[in-house]
């Protein structure tokens, strides 16, 4: 029997690194941008923030680009948005980006409508990952719900790490920051638990290794370090540690489950026969 | 209308991978590119053991995934069923191939061949650089399947109008035909046998039928 070509679900090896570093960076770039702009800050501070999460999304569309067969051709993915979720990704960052740039020139109606193309941009990224159904991890419902958080929990992560030399701790962002990690937490098990019967039991010894990042690092030890901060406790210097010391580990355990899905966890299904042949068969 | 479809008569299939070889040669695909493909599988532990070679390939579904998730509309469905690949819109993100539930999909790099660096004789007949770094996969060799409609043939009847892999298969296992057609030879198979596709609960409607035993009636 060979390996390589099933009957038992093997790891899809056209998505590598470049493919996992457009999710891991637009999520990140998006969630960043989503909450620069939520968060009200203004001056260079913002214009920094917002220039690193549009250059998070554009670093992850240079790491497709570094992954697609005819390069020169690229701008044929803006073809089919009638159903390619991807073709979407493409024409939403077109408009993220000039949206971002609205916002760098100081064209402050644009916050709204940024916000909104980044968490577009966002969905666009899952739907592109829950709409492989060759490959039971991402296929399942949940995958969306899931990467949206994960990228919103991850830009916010990057916002408190980035502006932590500012001693600034805002209660109310640091609580929904609390509440991202919560959801990105809750939304994870549930996801685990709705793949479990589907993906393949290496697939889900690959989601769990880092699940288990995700979930005491990311998670527990994350929410421990933003409570104080969250409910006004502690405010100034310490407060902006512990968020920035959160955010960098909501961060890098996203970072790590995204890299996992893409190119550890994408087993596909393999064959099934539904019936076995019977035999002796007449010609007839 | 007309829907092209193929039937594997699992009773019959031996996994001779003559369908295989017969492929490669009509189509010259590099090494490690199978558009058909036999998978040998084994069920049940010793001495209670059963095996199946089960052919494998691009099921031309009627919901083809692929198509859906195409970002250059490359990918695109004939009126007869027959999913397709323009290899000049194809910008090879391979997409397709992540999304396709039966593996069918290749994308190759490099212009590599059988032998090395060299290609053999029908190799170099049939290299097209367009296929290089784009998706590729089976096309239920539907060149000639226009050429003999064209010319007045029936494609799984008259071989210049049949899809290579059934051609060759020697013991009868691959039918190609019109399922739309209760008369043609597919549709008679499907008729007279219980059958099952691929998958079948992912919603995609595959257009290859597998035969496993006589229809009771």
């Amino acid at each position: 029997m060979s390996a390589a070509y099933g009957p038992n679900p093997w790891q899809q090896a056209h998505w590598d690194w470049r493919a996992a570093g457009n999710f891991i960076c637009g999520g990140a770039g998006g969630g960043l941008v989503t909450f620069t702009v939520l968060s009200g800050i203004d001056g260079i501070l913002a214009k920094l923030l917002l220039l690193a999460g549009l250059g998070l999304v554009g670093l992850g569309l240079l790491c497709v680009w570094l992954e697609i067969g005819r390069p020169l051709r690229a701008l044929n993915v803006f073809l089919n948005p009638r159903t390619s979720w991807m073709s979407r990704e493409a024409l939403v960052s077109g408009l993220l980006f000039a949206l971002g740039l609205g916002l760098l020139i100081d064209i402050g109606a644009l916050g709204v409508p940024a916000v909104v193309a980044a968490l577009a941009f966002m969905y666009c990224q899952a739907r592109i990952v829950q709409a492989a159904r060759g490959i039971p991890a991402w296929r399942e419902p949940l995958t969306v719900p899931l990467l949206v958080t994960t990228g919103l929990a991850e830009g916010a992560g990057l916002f408190w790490v980035m502006i932590a030399f500012q001693a600034r701790g805002g209660a109310l962002f640091a609580a929904l920051f609390g509440a991202l990690v919560l959801a990105r937490w809750l939304l994870w098990r549930a996801w685990r638990a709705r793949i479990a019967a589907s993906a393949a039991p290496r697939a889900l010894a690959a989601i769990d290794a880092s699940g288990r990042n995700l979930q005491r690092f990311g998670g527990a030890v994350a929410l421990a370090l933003i409570i104080l901060p969250a409910t006004g406790l502690l405010t100034g210097g310490w407060a902006a540690l512990l968020l920035a010391i959160a955010g960098a580990l909501v961060a890098a355990t996203g970072v790590h489950f995204k890299f996992t899905l893409i190119t550890r966890a994408s087993f596909n299904q393999g064959f099934v026969l539904k019936r076995l042949p019977v035999r002796g068969v007449p010609r007839s | 209308m007309t829907r092209w479809a193929m039937v594997a008569d699992l009773r019959r299939c031996v996994g001779c991978q003559t369908c295989t070889a017969s492929c490669k040669q009509a189509n010259a695909t590099p090494p490690g590119v199978q558009w058909r493909r036999v998978i040998d599988i084994e069920i049940g532990e010793y001495p209670d053991v059963q095996r199946a070679f089960v052919p494998v390939g691009c099921q031309h579904c009627d919901e083809p995934p692929c198509m859906e998730v195409c970002p250059t509309t490359a990918t695109r469905k004939r009126a007869d069923g027959i999913v397709t690949i323009d290899y000049d819109l194809c910008i090879g993100c391979a997409y397709c191939a992540v999304a396709c539930p039966y593996q069918a999909r290749y994308k190759s790099d490099l212009a590599a061949f059988a032998y090395g660096a060299q290609p053999t004789i029908n190799e170099a007949l049939r290299h097209d650089d367009a296929k290089r770094s784009v998706a590729t996969k089976c096309t239920f060799c539907v060149d000639k399947i226009d050429t003999g409609l064209a010319q007045g043939m029936t494609p799984g009847i008259d071989p210049d109008a049949t899809p290579a892999c059934v051609n060759s298969c020697i013991a009868e296992a691959l039918a190609f035909g019109d399922i739309e057609d209760p008369n043609s030879n597919v549709s008679q198979l499907l008729a007279k046998n219980q059958h099952f596709r691929m998958h079948e609960e992912l919603g995609t409607g595959p257009g290859f039928f597998y035969l496993w035993d006589r229809n009771p009636s």
